[in-house]
């Protein structure tokens, strides 16, 4: 496990975590077939704050699919840290997200019978952690996320934006190589919305690497980095120019 | 390894968690394993209780006593070639006890004759009917294997003499003699009063269906002078090595075939029979309830393996989310088969432990209610039980966690 000191001596742009080339994703749907992504190519760094924008239709759920490696491309290539997604099977796959993707859901997903302890627990019982350590760590990632109090709290006993720190913390605990949020203030007001992307910011600032996937505007000008999806194509991809980021005033 | 470990441990625990949040559905679910395992439990209580009940009631005559008789002791379908057969008499015994004498090593050690009629026994105002009484001689007690609550078996004196004197059983003397001993004192049968010498202790019911207490025994010169009318008789022959009952059956048939004077060509008149024998008139009793206890079982199981199948369909559609979400987070296909065949399994073992309660609760009750019914709760029936509920359960669960296992992650996350 790489300590993140050693990821922020990387910042801001060291080697690549993801690099796909020219991805394409068709769909059968009845008769129709549907081309979700029509040859997409995107490199991704470490310790980068993206995030990728679209309509609905734009192929940008798709995108995310990719990304976050629940779903494999019709073609292209797919390198994860190196190595090639586009030809791992569904165990492997699994064993990537368990280990390299720190998922964030627009409608939280926790397991609403367990605590927040267990919930964040989750990921480390999938990647064969002793109970002890597992505690020990999701107790860590709790506390990071401002939440050392709510542990032994169920999802019915938080507020919404307590609940998505909790997914948060999920998120982070098995120190992932990127964390991938879908809507991540979908579901809450805007002000707990701004709490949350407050968090995201801390832990960009950390040296975390954050995809964000949204369709606000107001959201994604959070990131440093922006990308447009169009029918299936990327529209744009920029960066935020230094000076309008008030954020990155930050450590050296 | 270790992962496989935490992950079945984790199943575990959203079972439990699972069964624990919605109870009422779980224990109907459960129903159908629950009807199975009482009626496979029950039907092994029965079986063994038989069994059981069966040694315990034969102890009395010992296992190594062969029985000289006209009848042999199974069921025959040609019963009229035993009816024509010349009766057993007590005479035989002296010859075959001299050809035992003369047998250098023999297997058989002596041989009694007894003969017995059911009559009414008094006392005062009291009376016992339909007692076995038995005229026999005192080597009887040779090859029985009673105690005596109180008082003797009557002696080689009394026994050829023919004395009115007699040994009862407990029932007999517990319902004659209420509070007082009942030696010395005589009870009439058939209006003869004869002297109680003895009491033989307590030796129960043969399976619960008649008692082994209700007997009166005398010496056969005395039985012969006042019962001969309708007597059956039989000559108890000992063995000497119980070991070797067939050898000593071999030589018992030939001293019979002697005594009967039958020449070579003619089959046996006569039936050499062993407790063994009778054991075996018990197994289509047991037989037809296995076939009873197999299909009621069979079916309930059947049916709960149905509905314990439906409900694991329906968990699987309920938390098709969840199981995205897990997928998501790094659950293997694995993963989830094994979450799921752990439920249905887990809802199996309750029904199965419910059943078990059920059952044991059952036997008990009959134990208190019917003391005398033989009811037999083994350590056997317990692992059956489980072993049942846990096969039930993983055929039950297998399609529906399969199906949860192939979700595809993206459309199960994406499912509301």
């Amino acid at each position: 496990m790489e300590s993140f000191d050693e990821a922020l001596n990387i910042r801001p742009h060291g080697r690549s975590v993801i690099e796909i080339q020219d991805i394409t994703k068709r769909y059968v749907m009845g008769e129709e077939i549907v081309h979700a992504l029509r040859g997409v190519s995107l490199r991704i760094h470490r310790n980068e704050y993206i995030a990728v924008m679209g309509p609905s239709g734009s192929g940008k759920s798709t995108l995310m699919n990719m990304l976050g490696c629940l779903d494999t491309p019709t073609s292209g290539h797919y390198q994860f840290n190196g190595k090639n997604v586009a030809e791992m099977d569904d165990n492997e796959l699994a064993e990537i997200r368990n280990r390299e993707i720190g998922f964030v859901f627009q409608t939280f997903n926790l397991l609403p019978r367990s605590t927040s302890l267990r919930n964040v627990e989750l990921p480390l019982i999938y990647a064969g952690i002793n109970p002890e350590t597992r505690e020990e760590m999701a107790a860590r990632a709790l506390q990071k996320v401002g939440l050392a109090d709510r542990m032994n709290h169920k999802p019915n006993e938080l507020s919404g934006g307590q609940r998505q720190r909790v997914a948060i913390a999920r998120a982070l605990v098995n120190n992932p190589s990127f964390i991938l949020a879908d809507e991540p203030t979908g579901n809450l007001d805007s002000k707990t919305g701004g709490e949350i992307m407050g968090l995201m910011e801390t832990l960009y600032q950390q040296g975390h690497t954050i995809i964000l996937v949204t369709h606000e505007a107001d959201i994604a000008r959070h990131a440093r980095r922006t990308v447009h999806l169009r029918d299936g194509l990327i529209e744009s991809d920029d960066y935020l120019p230094l000076m309008e980021t008030e954020f990155v005033i930050s450590s050296p | 390894m270790r992962r496989f470990i935490y992950e079945i441990s984790e199943s575990w625990k959203i079972a439990v968690a699972q069964m624990g949040s919605n109870k009422m559905r779980s224990t109907l679910t459960a129903l159908g394993v629950i009807i199975g395992i009482v009626a496979v439990t029950l039907m092994g209580t029965a079986i063994s209780g038989i069994s059981i009940g069966f040694d315990k009631s034969m102890a009395i005559f010992g296992d190594d006593v062969l029985y000289v008789g006209q009848w042999p002791w199974k069921r025959v379908d040609d019963w009229w070639n035993y009816r024509d057969r010349k009766k057993i008499k007590t005479e035989y015994a002296e010859p075959i006890n001299r050809m035992i004498a003369a047998t250098p090593r023999s297997n058989l050690t002596v041989a009694v004759p007894t003969s017995s009629v059911y009559r009414s026994v008094k006392y005062g105002d009291g009376e016992v009917n339909n007692v076995l009484v038995r005229g026999t001689v005192s080597d009887y007690v040779i090859t029985s294997t009673f105690d005596f609550k109180e008082g003797r078996f009557f002696n080689e004196l009394e026994s050829r003499g023919g004395a009115n004197v007699c040994v009862v059983g407990y029932d007999v003397a517990n319902a004659l003699f209420p509070s007082a001993s009942p030696l010395d004192k005589s009870v009439l049968i058939n209006g003869q009063p004869f002297k109680v010498v003895g009491v033989i202790s307590r030796q129960g019911t043969f399976l619960g269906l008649f008692s082994l207490d209700s007997i009166v025994v005398m010496p056969l010169p005395a039985f012969q002078k006042y019962f001969t009318a309708k007597s059956e008789a039989d000559i108890l022959v000992k063995v000497t090595d119980k070991t070797k009952l067939a050898e000593a059956k071999d030589e018992l048939i030939g001293i019979m075939r002697r005594v009967r004077g039958l020449s070579p060509e003619k089959k046996d008149d006569f039936s050499i029979n062993e407790q063994q024998a009778l054991k075996s008139t018990l197994d289509p009793i047991k037989n037809s309830i296995a076939i009873a206890g197999l299909f009621i079982t069979g079916l309930s199981l059947f049916v709960g393996a149905i509905g314990i199948m439906n409900i694991t369909f329906v968990s699987v559609k309920e938390r098709t989310k969840e199981i995205g979400t897990r997928k998501a987070l790094g659950a293997r296909r694995r993963t989830i088969l094994l979450q799921f065949l752990i439920e249905s399994t887990a809802l199996c073992l309750l029904g199965g432990f419910i059943g078990l309660a059920l059952a044991f609760l059952m036997c008990f009750l009959i134990g208190v209610g019917f003391p005398s019914f033989p009811v037999h709760f083994s350590t056997d029936l317990v692992v059956v039980s489980m072993v049942v509920s846990v096969l039930t359960g993983l055929i039950a669960g297998f399609a529906p966690a399969w199906t949860a296992s192939r979700l595809d992650p993206v459309a199960a996350l994406r499912y509301e």
